[in-house]
């Protein structure tokens, strides 16, 4: 028998067979959207090539040669130099792997804080409820950007303290979307049997609830990526993310905004490259919402 | 009608612990800040005793609920601290700076459902074909251009290379001063003047600003409309209307667009309400005195008071738009 005859067998023998049948058919169905493949081919590509940085790079991001400043893309710079004669190829490259960095250090922090709050405040209920979608409401009164904002100016502008702003305004969304689906599964069947079975409260939750909610999370996840990358160069544009000297994309428009007219390459560069990773990120995650989350189309 | 009503009320009770909460991360904010709020009002030269009466006078040797409890009483009473920045009450500020910002977001708001909206039921009516899928790429795009990146290539080609749009600004120095500060609402009040030049400057100057704000709103509100469009235009009542023999046209604008319009309406508000974040950026790069501008110096030069107060004139905007929306939900959809 053949791999694919038995990940899509009709008549799964195993556990382990029908999961692996399922995701293997959400993958043939990912598959048949060229957008979405276009954006997961896009993503991989710009994480592997912030990933192998100084192996792509040319220059080195920090050098600078103050005779070669803001020369036009050529041979010697693919994409010119800034006004300190740096490469911008480099930089871009660089600025990927902090840009990004940022961005999934967020993620790391919100996705699973907020799924144990949300699925922990659905199933238990009551008070811790109610006190939790009151504390989410606050959060999700402030413009994201805005209460970023006030967040970086209590703390030290900085990489740091931009993951921990980002964090902070990004994770009630993930709280609300687990508390939903805790509701919607907390009263099935399965539930009360693995209960009569005598699991206990936390079992139940990370190995019966947390589970369900996993399939729009991983949606959620990817459309809002988009979002915490604009967020993200936002506040290094404003001057508030990561500082000068290092490479970010926002932090570099910043810089280069003065030279729009005349050395356009220099900020453009990498808002370029924000926009790519950004729609990448769009596209995966419109295609995955057809796929792992049809009731929400 | 009542149960209607109730519903109502009980979201409107749930607003006073919101603000509440604003009040609580707000007022933190300002307590975990590194910069002492003393020194930035005495200096870091004063002797000794002066430091000593200014922490006294503002309060600061209190417990942290006593502080909390004259802030909160503070903010009902309008009084949201002076800015180091302006020396004015920081209140007075954001009056001055608000009008601007309103103005903006306005104009992209209307930009974004002229465009916005014909396009999505546009898309929607033809499913699939080669228009929908433009569409809906370019609303996707449209949701990962970084407003200041889109905002500094609209000023390369339409303001350098095109010389279309006037420079950044409110309004060319010709007219600056020209015209009595009524609404603050530029365009608003140089029309109210009468004075043509002046309005069609202000309307100049805000063109560009504007749209680039919208374009985000833009793809949010066609993406939605079609959504919503979709779903209508599959109900049993569309095909019945069809078998009728009635035009398309009607079909789709006064039976399926009736329908989706109560939707639209809370979409329309929860944009609106993010426009103020896009405001921030587009401020700070086409320099429109507006709220984010006002913000983001702020920030910029450590004044909390004036950040603080800011964020929360924001937050509470935030909440009103959104009570809003879901009243206006609740009173055009007779279902509700």
């Amino acid at each position: 028998m053949t791999t694919r005859a038995w990940l899509l067998s009709d008549t799964p023998a195993s556990r382990r067979q029908a999961v692996w049948g399922r995701r293997y058919q959400g993958w043939l169905a990912l598959k048949r959207n060229p957008l979405a493949v276009a954006g997961l081919v896009i993503v991989l590509l710009m994480l592997a090539m912030a990933a192998a940085a100084p192996i792509l790079a040319t220059h080195d991001p920090g050098a600078q040669n103050l005779a070669n400043r803001l020369q036009p893309p050529s041979a010697a710079h693919w994409f010119g130099t800034d006004e300190l004669g740096r490469d911008v190829w480099s930089r871009v490259l660089f600025g990927g792997r902090l840009t990004l960095g940022m961005v999934v250090a967020v993620v790391a922090l919100v996705a699973p804080i907020g799924l144990i709050l949300g699925a922990v405040a659905g199933y238990a209920g009551g008070w811790l409820d109610r006190v939790l979608m009151r504390v989410t409401d606050v959060f999700l009164a402030f413009p994201r950007l805005i209460l970023a904002l006030a967040f970086v100016a209590a703390m030290k502008p900085g990489v740091e303290s931009a993951v921990i702003a980002i964090a902070l305004t990004a994770w009630p969304p993930y709280a609300r979307l687990a508390r939903a689906e805790t509701l919607m599964v907390r009263n099935a069947d399965y539930i009360a049997a693995v209960r009569l079975t005598g699991a206990s409260g936390a079992r139940i939750v990370l190995r019966h609830v947390l589970p369900m909610c996993l399939g729009s999370l991983v949606v959620r996840v990817t459309l809002d990526m988009s979002s915490i990358i604009l967020t993200a160069a936002g506040l290094g544009f404003l001057g508030l993310g990561a500082q000068p000297p290092l490479a970010e994309w926002g932090t570099m428009i910043a810089t280069g905004r003065r030279f729009i007219l005349e050395q356009w390459w220099v900020p453009l560069v990498p808002g370029v490259a924000i926009f790519l990773i950004s729609l990448a990120f769009n596209l995966l995650g419109d295609g995955l919402r057809d796929v792992l989350d049809p009731k929400q189309r | 009608m009542t149960s209607r009503l109730r519903a109502l009320a009980a979201t409107a009770a749930s607003v006073p612990i919101t603000l509440f909460g604003l009040a609580v991360v707000t007022f933190l904010i300002g307590r975990v800040v590194p910069i002492d709020p003393v020194l930035a009002i005495v200096g870091d030269r004063a002797p000794q005793d002066v430091v000593e009466r200014a922490r006294l006078e503002l309060g600061l040797d209190q417990p942290l609920l006593v502080q909390f409890w004259h802030y909160l009483g503070q903010i009902l009473s309008g009084d949201l601290g002076r800015s180091v920045m302006t020396a004015n009450p920081v209140t007075q500020d954001i009056a001055r700076y608000f009008p601007a910002t309103f103005e903006l977001a306005t104009a992209a708001i209307i930009l974004a459902v002229l465009i916005g909206v014909p396009l999505g039921v546009l898309a929607a009516t033809r499913q699939d074909s080669w228009i929908d899928q433009a569409v809906r790429l370019f609303c996707l795009a449209g949701h990962s251009v970084p407003v200041f990146v889109l905002a500094l290539l609209s000023l390369m080609v339409f303001y350098a290379t095109l010389h279309w749009a006037p420079g950044p600004g409110r309004q060319g120095i010709l007219f600056e001063d020209m015209v009595d500060i009524r609404t603050g609402l530029l365009t608003v009040d140089t029309a109210l003047a009468g004075d043509w030049p002046a309005f069609r400057d202000a309307l100049w100057h805000l063109a560009q600003p504007a749209g680039v704000l919208a374009l985000f709103s833009l793809a949010y509100i066609a993406r939605m409309t079609r959504a919503f469009m979709l779903a209508e235009l599959r109900q049993e009542y569309i095909t019945t209307a069809r078998a009728k023999g009635l035009s398309p046209l009607r079909i789709v604008w006064r039976h399926a667009f009736g329908n989706v319009l109560v939707p639209l309406v809370t979409v329309l508000f929860l944009t609106y309400a993010g426009l103020l974040e896009g405001a921030v950026l587009t401020e700070t790069i086409f320099a429109w005195p507006g709220l984010g501008q006002y913000l983001t110096v702020s920030l910029l030069n450590a004044d909390m008071n004036a950040v603080l107060g800011a964020t929360l004139v924001v937050g509470l905007i935030y909440v009103a738009l959104n009570l809003l929306a879901d009243f206006l939900y609740r009173v055009m959809d007779p279902r509700v």
